[in-house]
Order: C-alpha cells, then structure tokens, then sequence
C-alpha cells in the first residue's frame, strides 16, 4: 500500500510539477513563456562553469582508485571495521560511496548477489547506499556553480554526516533486523 | 581544499608507484578527466528546464511562499540569511525535491539557492557558514524512498525489496543532524577573512 503511493509519487511528482507551475503562474498573470526563457537562459553557463572543479575532483579520485589505494586502505581497515559490525564485502561502500554514485551501486549489486539481499551484510549494504550521498560530487557541483574554492567547515562536515550515516546504518540494521533470518 | 587535492595526487602516484599499477595511472587520468565534462555537460539539459521553472514559479510567488512555509525551521538553521531572501524558497524547494528522490531536480533548485545566498556574501569565493551547511545537508541523503536500491534489491531476489525503509530513514536523519552539528561545531575552526580582505 504504501510503497504503491510512493512510486506512484515519484512517477507523478516530476509532469505534474512541469505542467502545475507553468499553469499556475498564468492563472497569477505571469508572462510565463517568456520568464520560462529568461530564467532557463543561465543552464548553459552554469554547466560549464561546473567543468573546471569537477575535473579537478573526478581526476584525483580517479588516480585515487587506479592507484589501488582504496585495496590497500580496505586491508588495512578491514579488522577494524569488521569488529564494529562491518563484514568485509561491506567495507568498499564506505570508502567508495563518498566518491562515486555509480561504484556505490556497482557495490550494492555485488554484495547483494555473493550475501543475497535478506542477509545482514545486504542489507547494511542497502541502508548505507540509501542514506548518504556522493559528497565529493555534491560539493564540487555546488561550490563550482557559484565559483566557491575556498569550502571552509563544508567538507569535514559532509564527512561526518557520512561517518554518522554508516555507523548508524549498522545500528539500525541490527537494532531493526534482530532475530530477522 | 588545495592540501587535500595535492594529498590525493601525490598520494595516488606514491601508491601507484608502491602497488606496481602505475601503467593503469595515464588512461585513468584521461578517463577520469572525460567523464568529468560528460557528467557537467548532462547537467545542461536539467538545469535549463528547472532553472526555467524556478524563475516562472518565482515570478508567481510560489518560491516565496515556500520559503515562508519553511521559515520556521530555515531560520534557526541559516540565522544569517535575511528571512525574505529569495534563497529560503530555493532550500525549500532544494530540500523537498530531495526527500521525493527527485535528484534531477534537486540539483537545479540547490544550485539557485547557492546563488542566492552568493548574493549575500562578503567574501565571494569562500563559503559562508550558510553556504557550507547548506551544502552539508546535501551531502546527507533525506530521500524517503532510496529508488534505486529498492530495485536493485528486487532485481536480487529479495523477500521484501523496501524492507530496509525504516532502517534507511534513521541512517539518514542521523547523518542529517551529523551534517548540521558538525557545520556548526566546526564554523569557528574555519574562519572566513575579515571584511573587506583582498580576495584570496
């Protein structure tokens, strides 16, 4: 029932937001075909105003994997980790997910197919991909549109709310799923 | 953010160097650099379409009355921001669509709250406290229904694919009030230059 509402939702809410504004605005006596196009001029711009900073990010995150360092870094972490409640093919999620949406998922799709989706590590893996973000992405996106280079508390920030959302999905997972088969 | 960028360059290289991958470097700087224009470039065709919209809903007072909806809560979080900055209707809007999973979205409405709020800024080019905890919060999923996991999950097989629902929402509230205590906690550790310093 109620996941039949949600989907129904996020199909609904996009053409209904597209037509309801526009259509709205005209019943206040906006000129809305022309704001349309005065607004929507800025997009182009702002996109490749965004080019610079994300190549600086994505390209050292990039040499960041190629170089294995995340392997090493997982070896190094892993008993550390998996004393805290998580198991080792859980472990990439969290030094990738900061990264990079795709590899997250890529991450995701894995666990769930070597744990299975109704076991503990599935499940931890599935919280912590739906309760954080790609912070590294977010912040050059947002920072770049506007010409931000200086972040100042916004990074050690973003990283905690990480840290905080996998150490809460362990809590959770356990706290939720206990005596769960 | 310049020290962690060299810290990740001349890291990767050491490691790379140490790991024997250092012939997978050159194509991964390549690929990487590439990417990086294919994911800003798709973000033309959204943000023109929504940046459209905003400014239609703007001039029909919708972002407006969001923003003084919302202003309840804005105003403890950004006490910095005036209360009828045309920025509190763009978090609003930033922050709603988010919460529906509406990312494409989300992107254009967070990026006009930025702007707004540059608007107020003294010193362009650092982050302001309401800046940086604006970008914090995005950094915390609040999504409702995390989508694509949901169906990852069926397409493995599971008993009940959104069963993780519950556990989602309280990860995520808790990396949400992480996000706003540590923008707050840490504001003092990052001090923005005196007014009127010349622009680094």
């Amino acid at each position: 029932m109620l996941k039949g509402a949600l989907d129904a939702l996020s199909i609904w809410a996009i053409p209904l937001l597209v037509a309801g504004i526009p259509a709205w605005a005209l019943t206040r006596k906006v000129k809305v075909y022309p704001v349309f196009v005065e607004g929507a001029k800025e997009g182009f711009q702002i996109a490749v105003r965004v080019i610079p900073p994300l190549v600086a990010v994505v390209v050292a995150l990039g040499m960041l994997r190629a170089s294995g360092a995340m392997d090493a870094l997982a070896a190094l972490l892993a008993p550390l980790t998996s004393a805290v409640g998580i198991p080792a093919s859980v472990l990439p999620m969290v030094l990738v997910r900061p990264l990079s949406g795709g590899a997250a998922l890529g991450v995701v799709a894995d666990v769930l197919r070597s744990d299975g989706p109704d076991s503990y590590a599935g499940r931890l893996v599935s919280v912590m991909a739906g309760s954080t973000e790609t912070t590294f992405y977010v912040l050059a996106v947002y920072f770049g549109a506007i010409g931000i280079t200086r972040y100042r508390q916004a990074l050690p920030a973003a990283l905690a709310a990480d840290l905080a959302g996998f150490a809460a999905s362990v809590v959770a997972v356990r706290w939720l799923f206990r005596g769960v088969p | 953010m310049s020290v962690l960028w060299v810290l990740l360059l001349v890291g990767s290289v050491v490691v790379a160097a140490l790991t024997g991958r250092m012939a997978a470097l050159p194509g991964a700087i390549a690929e990487s650099a590439g990417r990086a224009v294919t994911l800003s470039l798709g973000l033309v065709g959204v943000l023109t379409l929504w940046l459209g919209l905003m400014k239609v809903a703007e001039e029909a007072g919708l972002v407006r009355s969001l923003g003084r909806l919302a202003r309840p809560v804005l105003r403890r979080l950004f006490p910095a921001v005036p209360a009828d900055s045309p920025a509190m209707g763009a978090i609003t809007m930033n922050v709603a669509a988010n919460m529906l999973g509406l990312g494409n979205a989300a992107t254009p409405f967070g990026i006009k709250a930025m702007e707004e709020l540059e608007r107020e800024n003294p010193h362009p080019g650092t982050a302001t406290d309401a800046q940086a905890l604006f970008c914090a919060l995005n950094t915390a999923s609040v999504q409702l229904v995390p989508a694509s996991v949901i169906a990852l999950r069926a397409a493995a097989g599971a008993r009940q694919p959104a069963d993780i629902l519950a556990a989602t929402l309280l990860a995520s509230a808790c990396a949400t009030v992480a996000a706003v205590a540590s923008a707050w906690a840490l504001r003092r550790l990052f001090p923005a230059p005196p007014p009127g310093a010349p622009r680094a």
